[in-house]
């Protein structure tokens, strides 16, 4: 079978379990299209010679009750693993190895899966463009010199691009649904305290969840059902009951109700993004379900709302980098001038950034005006959803303002990068789950995305939602391989 | 300084100032394991040897409530009669330090967990109550070693996370006095509720002291100044008296008192300024988001409070009510929970024909002697409860006089021996046979004719010189009741 990195996980899982492939086949076929693909800069480390050993080995002994039976894959450079190096992209952490494995990876390998490597990211996962990372820009697949989206850009430059058949990312304000958008594939943030956050380098403790990205909403269902569960180990881990996403998984949501919510046409917005969500409007009407008008009127302060809680929260979490214990340390003359070469040498410029507003709103005489505002307005964010979700079951909006923009574009615009995320934090600061699905091309033919917003712990809804809506929308990406030589 | 009717103020020409006291105590949480890890707690490990990856703050690592902790800092809010809040909320209090690995504190600023409380003390002119402002639990930080390398400074995160509950007094303390009578009131409260063993040489308890001075009768507050991490009672009081004195020759200067935090020598004797408040951290406190408010019931509140021991002011109120003790007598006995229990147990065991004053006394007296000679806690007496009552009942039936007490227990030190035992085996038992001192003080009187001639004469104080001869004839043995009366009817 030439055409194995084409196959969507579920076939994949299909054919190891029907004997049709061996996880060495899929495995080899996966590393040896990553390794063909290096100018996309999706990995900063691979772990192929480990790889292969190990299907080799599910191989003599296949457990083919497992879910994720063999299946190669690489996930976000974010998540601890074991006895491999896990630099959450920055140089800080570039000789850090962990001796300890994050519970959602943990996850996956119980379910059969295999390690290919680590997948590029903003450093510490704060950008929209992965060009944050240490280890350089990630490669949109869909054209040269794209961005990927970020934070998670390597992942979903891999999954656009076949180098592994799924992967995980994390999404403290968009970094799993903004990349999916860019790059035509489907990224799923859960219900806040649906997935472990243990092992998983923080950058906004209240806001940071990890979530599957696939090629698929099936995929995608099947994956977030392996990664989400209770946590002991995680205090914000929520003990609930989890479905059986993948098997729930239905394309009937005939008389749902879905909400249009008015404050979501930004102002400058382009009109193929508004054409975009009429289009997604229709497919939600042909699946049968009903769409109605809702407001939910402090959207407009989720961004700056945003920027003041999740730099804060990072300015804290990132005080342990100070050269002492483990990463990059720079020689200083003492104590004080060890860390200020340290973190000065080590951070890169975004993460600097965000440190000093985090480190201002919430030094005294500031706190009460920004942090403890920022607080009071997350609640009415909250609150917004709350009262909408008393007429519908789910909202739909654009997933992005735009489609994916040009490398180095938007660098030196802070702010205009930060505008990116204007549709997917208020999801984040309220906590629920959200999923983008490709729904179209913009004039370039780059991938469009369209957003389901979910009720808490209501995954299943918005993944059946997406699922009706895929199958109407037949989406195609348009992958040329251009970087493979 | 004057101590008139034991009011301590400090005089300077026509003035006088009080010292207005209060103190943060951080006491160590008893507890196997750290307040947000499974590390263990034990003092004196070999450095860097009960750290976690939590406790070294890795990349990922989440901090976990130790349950076992929010219940002891409850069990101390209710010794310290204080207000349990349902709801707390843990900060994160952030600054850098090689010893510090997350680059902050998990700690409790605008929500602790007991609020408002008080304390007892017993003072030598009445009671004297002390407010608690708050309690609240919070991580220690690692140990930075400064000393094992001219270059170097090594850092032991044994004690990285270790649960500390920060008591806030009011400033309601106005001597060194009585300084040390609280602490010494807290940590006997604590150990009776086994929530912190109170070890100040092991770091368990330890205070940041605040000061100020004010001229008597005023009512206003003056300039505090914070002297940080004291560990020894002596070293608290030194300080405080240095402080107030600092304070009221400035005052008496014409100068100011600035706000700030000082750190006492203790081989200078003498406080120094260690930052001002200009240069005060901003320690940026925020709710800390891996940690959701601390949440807890009025059940599990109640069953805590059922759970609670006799504690040293109810116990002592027991004492003096059903042993007929002095008040003076009860708080030496219940100060010390060990005490208290060595004492109750001879109670016990002594049986029914018990003499409780003569106990008492023998423990603050004779065994109090001992433990200090030997620098041993009673917990580590050599001489058992049950042995101990034994004596005080040879004593009390008569068997052996009081003196001769004082020699079995000498005896019995060695192995906790059976007092019994060694009356019997050395015949030491009191002679109290009528007949035979009779005969024995016959001869006495035979042998010193021309002295019982003088006695009768009216030189009385001879008879204690008869007293003297029968004891020592008898070998120390004799009952010196019936030597007593015996010659006095000889004679």
């Amino acid at each position: 079978m030439s055409d194995i990195t084409k196959q969507s996980l579920t076939e994949l899982v299909e054919n190891i379990k029907n004997k049709k492939l061996s996880s060495t086949d899929v495995t080899k076929a996966f590393i040896d299209r990553s390794e063909k693909s290096e100018e996309l800069n999706a990995y900063i480390t691979n772990d192929f010679t480990s790889a292969i050993d190990k299907a080799k080995k599910f191989d003599q002994k296949p457990n083919l009750d497992l879910k994720l039976p063999g299946i190669p894959m690489a996930v976000k450079d974010l998540f601890c693993t074991k006895n491999i190096k896990t630099t959450a992209g920055s140089k800080i952490l570039n000789n850090f190895v962990p001796t300890y494995e994050s519970t959602v990876t943990e996850n996956i390998w119980n379910e059969g899966a295999i390690l290919l490597g680590k997948l590029n990211c903003d450093e510490f996962a704060m950008g929209s463009s992965n060009e944050t990372s240490f280890f350089g820009n990630v490669q949109n697949p869909i054209d040269k010199n794209l961005v990927p989206g970020g934070s998670s850009g390597g992942s979903a430059s891999a999954v656009a691009g076949q180098l592994t058949p799924i992967t995980i990312g994390t999404d403290t304000g968009g970094s799993i649904r903004q990349p999916a958008s860019f790059t035509g594939i489907v990224g799923l943030k859960p219900t806040y305290g649906s997935c472990s956050r243990y092992g998983i380098v923080a950058f906004a403790s209240s806001l940071d969840q990890a979530g599957p990205m696939a090629q698929n909403v099936k995929d995608c269902a099947l994956l977030h059902e392996v990664i989400s569960s209770y946590d002991p180990k995680d205090s914000t881990s929520i003990n609930f009951k989890r479905n059986h996403f993948s098997k729930e998984l239905t394309n009937n949501i005939k008389g749902k109700k879905i909400g249009i919510p008015k404050e979501y046409r930004v102002d400058g917005m382009p009109k193929e993004i508004e054409d975009l969500w009429q289009k997604g409007i229709q497919y939600i009407k042909d699946c049968g379900a009903e769409t109605i008008d809702i407001s939910l009127p402090n959207t407009s302060y989720a961004l700056p709302t945003y920027y003041i809680v999740a730099p804060a929260e990072a300015s804290s979490n990132l005080a342990r980098y100070d050269g002492v214990k483990y990463g990059f340390r720079a020689k200083g003359e003492n104590l004080i001038d060890m860390y200020e070469k340290t973190r000065s040498e080590g951070f890169g410029a975004e993460v600097q950034r965000r440190i000093m507003i985090g480190t201002y709103v919430l030094s005294s005489g500031y706190y009460d005006a920004y942090y403890l505002k920022a607080q009071k307005v997350r609640k009415l964010i909250k609150n917004d959803f709350d009262e909408a979700y008393k007429k519908v079951d789910a909202i739909l909006t654009p997933s992005t303002p735009s489609s994916a923009f040009k490398i180095g574009e938007k660098t030196n615009d802070p702010v205009s990068m930060y505008l990116n995320d204007i549709f997917t934090v208020p999801v984040n600061l309220a906590g629920l789950p959200g999923i983008s699905i490709p729904a179209g091309h913009d004039s370039n033919g780059y991938p469009l995305g369209l957003q389901i917003i979910g009720k808490a712990f209501d995954e299943q809804n918005i993944l059946n939602i997406a699922y009706a809506m895929e199958e109407k929308i037949n989406f195609k990406n348009k992958i040329t391989d251009w970087w493979i030589k | 300084m004057s101590k008139k009717n034991s009011e301590y103020l400090i005089n300077r020409k026509d003035n006088q100032y009080e010292v207005v006291i209060g103190l943060e105590v951080h006491a160590q949480v008893l507890s196997e394991s750290k307040l947000f890890s499974t590390s263990a707690t034990k003092f004196g490990a070999e450095p860097n040897t009960q750290v976690s990856l939590v406790d070294a703050a890795f990349p990922g690592m989440l901090p976990v409530i130790n349950e076992f902790c929010v219940k002891q800092a409850i069990k101390t809010g209710i010794g310290l009669n204080a207000k349990i809040n349902k709801r707390s909320v843990f900060d994160r209090k952030n600054y850098f330090y090689a010893d510090l690995p997350q680059g902050y504190q998990i700690s409790q600023f605008k929500d602790p967990i007991v609020g408002e409380g008080k304390v007892i003390l017993d003072m030598p002119n009445g009671q004297k109550e002390v407010g608690i402002e708050r309690l609240h639990l919070e991580q220690d930080a690692g140990k930075s070693i400064h000393d094992l390398d001219p270059q170097n400074t090594f850092v032991d995160l044994n004690r990285s996370g270790v649960a500390l509950m920060e008591i806030v007094s009011k400033p309601d303390l106005r001597s060194p006095d009585e300084v040390n009578t609280y602490i010494k009131k807290l940590r006997s409260i604590m150990r009776y509720l086994g929530t912190c063993d109170g070890n100040m040489q092991e770091g368990s308890l330890r205070a940041d002291v605040n000061v100020s001075v004010r001229p008597k009768g005023s009512k206003e507050f003056g300039t505090r100044c914070e002297i940080k991490n004291v560990n020894s009672i002596k070293f608290m009081q030194m300080a405080i008296e240095y402080e107030a004195n600092r304070q009221v020759d400035l005052i008496e200067e014409g100068k100011t008192i600035d706000q700030e935090t000082r750190l006492f020598d203790t081989k200078k004797n003498e406080t120094r300024s260690m930052r001002s408040k200009e240069d005060a951290h901003d320690y940026r406190y925020f709710p800390d988001p891996d940690l959701l408010p601390l949440e807890v019931s009025e059940k599990f509140i109640e069953e805590l409070r059922n759970d609670i021991p006799e504690l040293p002011d109810d116990k002592k109120r027991r004492f003096i009510e059903e042993f007929k003790l002095s008040a003076y007598e009860a708080n030496i006995l219940v100060s010390d929970i060990d005490t208290a229990k060595y004492f109750e147990e001879v109670v016990t065991k002594m049986g029914k024909n018990k003499d409780i004053k003569l106990a008492v006394n023998w423990i603050t007296g004779e065994l109090f002697a001992i433990l200090n000679s030997k620098g041993l806690e009673i917990s580590q007496s050599p001489v058992s409860a049950k042995n101990f009552a034994i004596l005080i009942n040879l004593i009390k039936n008569g068997t052996i006089s009081g003196k001769i007490a004082k020699t079995v227990f000498e005896l019995m030190i060695d192995g906790d021996k059976d007092p019994q035992k060694i009356v019997e085996e050395k015949g030491l038992k009191q002679q109290s046979d009528p007949k035979a001192l009779e005969a024995l003080i016959d001869k006495i009187i035979n042998d010193n004719r021309e002295k019982a001639i003088e006695y009768k004469q009216g030189k009385e104080k001879l008879f204690g010189f008869f007293v003297g001869q029968a004891m020592k004839a008898s070998g120390g043995k004799a009952n010196p009741q019936l030597i007593n009366e015996i010659l006095k009817k000889k004679l």
